[in-house]
């Protein structure tokens, strides 16, 4: 693969990881081979689906596995990575701690909690998947303002 | 019948089958340590075969881990060793 290609991508998810509070592994090599995953799998799949996971193909059924997964949290909170170790923790980026592989949190089984009823807000709440974002408006924004996870990432959280 | 696994020679320590994804780096490492440990080993990348073929695979694999996380090493088709668990490796093959 072209290497000017790994490159743009590599600068890019560094540039929106810092500037949102998260980082990427330190270790270049390693971060850089799991962006070229990302790549081939935008180019197999026609999205970017989490490197060490087995996509379906299927966008729907992927949408939670689409990197930022909706794992990255709280997987960052519980081991200080992610899945695929893309995004690592404060101390594991100043070397105070080592990445090591971590259990998938992934339960294809687990059904979806259904929004709660609302109590007449008048708009419906919706929740950012990747981060938690919330807002109060009609349909989502385009692009999560905070993380930028695209809209289809959205839940609602309240209904209207 | 079914896919060719890739084959790795070495010290046979048992019939040892690990399903890989190819981009997976946990994978990479997986496969760095059975080479450093000398491990006889079959491997496959379970993203690079497509169709009927991988549905075999994911059903193979979900025998050991329901998950079907990767990597997934199968020993002597009883046991099983999920994620890069470089101790546990180790111990196992050292």
């Amino acid at each position: 693969m072209e290497k000017g290609k790994i490159d743009r991508l590599f600068n890019k998810l560094d540039r929106d990881a810092e500037s949102t509070g998260y980082h990427l592994n330190p270790d270049t090599p390693f971060t850089r081979s799991l962006v070229k995953g990302l790549i081939v799998n935008q180019e197999r799949y026609g999205y970017q689906a989490c490197p060490c996971r087995l996509a379906s193909g299927n966008q729907e059924e992927d949408l939670d596995i689409i990197c930022p997964c909706d794992y990255r949290d709280p997987d960052l909170d519980r081991y200080g990575t992610c899945y695929c170790s893309l995004y690592v923790d404060e101390e594991i980026l100043k070397g105070k701690k080592k990445v090591k592989a971590i259990p998938e949190r992934r339960d294809k089984q687990q059904e979806k909690n259904p929004a709660p009823a609302s109590s007449g807000l008048g708009y419906p709440v919706w929740r950012c998947r990747v981060c938690g974002y919330l807002c109060a408006r009609d349909n989502p924004p385009g692009v999560c303002p905070v993380c930028k996870a695209k809209k289809e990432r959205f839940e609602v959280f309240v209904e209207k | 019948m079914g896919v060719e696994k890739i084959h790795v020679s070495g010290t046979k320590k048992g019939d040892i089958m690990l399903y890989a994804l190819s981009t997976c780096q946990w994978c990479r490492k997986t496969r760095e340590l059975l080479n450093e440990l000398k491990v006889d080993y079959h491997y496959i990348d379970v993203d690079l075969v497509t169709g009927d073929d991988q549905k075999q695979l994911i059903e193979e694999i979900k025998k050991f881990n329901p998950a079907c996380s990767f990597p997934t090493m199968v020993i002597d088709e009883k046991d099983s060793i999920v994620g890069f668990d470089e101790d546990k490796i180790r111990k196992k093959f050292e």
